[in-house]
């Protein structure tokens, strides 16, 4: 089986904050890593690799340093990395990302099965995944967690829903996206770390994946961002000291004379 | 928006690359490109993966960055556009409350744009949900009734919505962030190529441009970011259960109700075998008026009784960080915030929990927030109405009996 996982390099957020003057995003030295979501993604792929003999690569679209995750990829058990990089791929949204990376796929050609994380945790849109499924015209299943069964034809793989998960089977090739329930990631063997060195990673420009112009990068979105801003604070509350009993007794009257408890 | 660096003034000087958050710049010298820079040795260039956040654009001591607009046409021709639309989510038959709560915000987001609105109903015998859907808000419900849309699968859905888009052409269309909305929209989006935002807390009408304003927060919650779909329709968006409130259903209200019937045989390359229910996913916690969460303050799993008791004691659900959830203490299901459940009680007491930016994005619309834990500089306390700085195995016990009294 020949499986790609499309990864995406994110900076370790949630502690990138906003300057307040200019409205802009302020980074300070925050690392890149893999996103933590596709880290489960490479793992089931490594894993039905290691089952099926078959293949697994690792795919990104982003800035020549993203790189570094697809050898980070390697180093956990993939066979390849292949990076998507171009200077017009700048300012992508999630149709024209998942449209850059349907093409990459088509380029890799006879592809059976493509994991995503569910979602990166920069943007949290949890789109791209079904949109790559949409636009090379096969079956997609969201918020997998666990797959029962897969061979070189069919997968059958539960689905998480709110209050339970739908058994649904589906035919290859097809493009799955996975939740943290589906396993447990491993770490990079020494090995692999020593591969990942010295693996060559593929590129491919714009052209090399046949893209149409008009629909890659900013032109190619259809979304624009109109202005960031910091999110409204709440105001800031009351702080209700003295010991337990007494604090105790002072916000069980503040709820009632507010109303808020009865 | 582009960035664009003015090669006639940039040095190379790489503070630009220090400050992008995605660390898509990169310092080019001479030698690594084909055409060379005209004054300076090395230069920087933007490489895939911008987002155009702007982070850039003033750290740039020569001021060679700036933000242009980029001129794109229209994909479709806009004005043929018309009338907001929900998506009705049926699971079994049954409509689901994010509908509803979209139906009362498209309702007020219809009435500004001076345009109708609308629910899809997807399903099969599912028309008696149609008059439902009527008395919470809207003018029109568009049904399509096929035993291939009985539950969903993205492939049928998404072959009945991308066509009934084209027949009537609506300007706006929202969806709940639900699993299936999420994949849904996705789908949907990709197929008619228009733009769709994910998770929106506010929604609004540009009246002037027309256009609908997405803000969505971005960066677990860090920053806030309004999107806009400019030149393609409909514009999409998808919004999380509890962030609009539904009307009042009032059934004196007229509509319409449109069948439409699919042109074709609906498709699909997958099937549901089974649906499984998970009653220990079934925790309300969206549906809780009061919610109290414990997290890794309470240090061990059986600590937990000591939410749990408060929680009955105020007819409330049990709620948890992600690092009570993580460690092993409570199922899934109760995990409040940004990879959890957003939940939006009247109050919500939080028990041991620091308040990380991920933890507040799911809860910081509760009416009243309380917080009890040991650090008084947990940032819980910078949105709780009452903090409590103390031990919680003090308080807590204190509080129970207080309201025991």
């Amino acid at each position: 089986m020949k499986i790609v996982v499309c990864i995406k390099q994110v900076p370790d957020t949630t502690e990138v904050r906003i300057n307040p003057e200019t409205n802009t995003l302020i980074r300070e030295g925050v690392e890149s890593i893999i996103n933590p979501f596709d880290l489960y993604a490479l793992e089931e792929g490594i894993r039905i690799k290691e089952k099926t003999n078959g293949e697994v690569i690792a795919l990104t679209m982003g800035p020549p340093q993203a790189e570094n995750a697809l050898r980070d990829a390697i180093a956990l058990g993939c066979d390849s990395g292949i990076l998507l990089t171009d200077r017009s791929f700048a300012g992508a949204d999630t149709w024209a990302t998942s449209y850059t990376l349907s093409r990459g796929i088509r380029r890799i050609g006879e592809v059976d099965l493509i994991i995503c994380g569910k979602q990166a945790i920069d943007g949290d849109t949890a789109q791209v995944g079904p949109g790559i499924a949409e636009m090379l015209d096969i079956p997609c299943i969201t918020y997998v967690k666990k797959i029962d069964e897969i061979d070189g034809e069919h997968i059958r793989a539960r689905r998480m829903m709110e209050g339970g998960h739908h058994l649904i089977e589906g035919s290859l090739p097809a493009l799955i996206t996975v939740v943290k329930e589906i396993n447990e990631p491993r770490m990079p063997s020494l090995r692999g770390k020593m591969r990942a060195k010295k693996e060559e990673i593929i590129r491919y420009s714009a052209a090399d994946i046949a893209c149409e112009v008009d629909r890659i990068g900013q032109m190619g979105s259809p979304t624009v961002v109109e202005k960031i801003f910091a999110p409204p604070a709440r105001d800031k509350g009351m702080m209700i000291k003295g010991e337990p009993p007494a604090a105790a007794a002072k916000l069980v009257s503040e709820l009632k004379a507010k109303g808020v408890l009865l | 928006m582009s960035v664009i660096i003015d090669l006639d003034k940039c040095s190379g000087c790489g503070l630009c690359a220090g400050s992008c958050p995605f660390e898509v710049i990169s310092i080019r010298s001479r030698e690594d490109d084909s055409e060379p820079h005209p004054r300076f040795k090395r230069y920087a260039r933007i490489e895939a993966g911008c987002t155009l956040c702007g982070a850039c654009i003033d750290t740039c001591p020569l001021k060679a960055m700036r933000m242009e607009k980029v001129e794109k046409k229209e994909r479709v021709p806009l004005k043929e556009y018309k009338d907001l639309w929900v998506f009705a989510e049926q699971k079994e038959g049954e409509v689901e409350e994010v509908s509803y709560e979209l139906l009362g915000k498209g309702r007020e987001l219809a009435d500004k744009r001076g345009c109708g609105l609308a629910a899809v109903l997807l399903g099969h015998n599912i028309a008696s949900e149609a008059e439902k859907l009527i008395r919470s808000g809207a003018d029109r419900v568009y049904l399509i009734e096929d035993p291939a849309l009985e539950n969903f699968t993205d492939e049928p859905y998404t072959q009945a919505l991308s066509w009934l888009i084209g027949e009537e052409k609506p300007e706006i269309i929202l969806m709940g962030a639900t699993t299936i909305g999420r994949a849904f929209a996705s789908r949907v989006a990709a197929k008619i190529w228009t733009g769709l935002t994910a998770d929106c807390t506010e929604l609004d009408i540009d009246t002037e441009r027309g256009l609908l304003l997405q803000t969505r927060p971005a960066f677990g919650g860090n920053i806030m970011a309004t999107i806009l779909s400019e030149h393609t329709r409909p514009q999409m968006a998808t919004v999380r259960h509890k962030v609009f409130k539904p009307l009042t259903a009032d059934p004196s209200r007229k509509g319409e109700v449109i069948e439409k019937k699919y042109p074709g045989k609906l498709t699909s390359r997958t099937k549901i075998i089974e649906i499984i229910k998970d009653t220990t996913q079934q925790v309300n916690l969206s549906d809780a008026d009061i919610i109290v969460s414990g997290g890794r303050g309470l240090g061990k799993p059986e600590n937990f009784k000591l939410v749990e008791e408060l929680a009955d004691l105020l007819g409330g659900a049990v709620g948890a960080s992600r690092a009570a959830v993580d460690a092993g203490w409570i199922p899934y299901a109760h995990q409040v915030g940004q990879t959890g459940r957003t939940v939006a009680p009247k109050l919500y007491i939080a028990l041991g929990i620091s308040g990380a930016i991920q933890h507040q994005v799911g809860m910081r619309s509760a009416d009243t927030i309380i917080a009890v834990n040991k650090d008084p500089h947990a940032p819980i306390f910078d949105i709780a109405n009452y903090g409590i700085e103390g031990d919680i195995f003090e308080v807590v016990p204190a509080l129970i009996k207080e309201l025991k009294k």
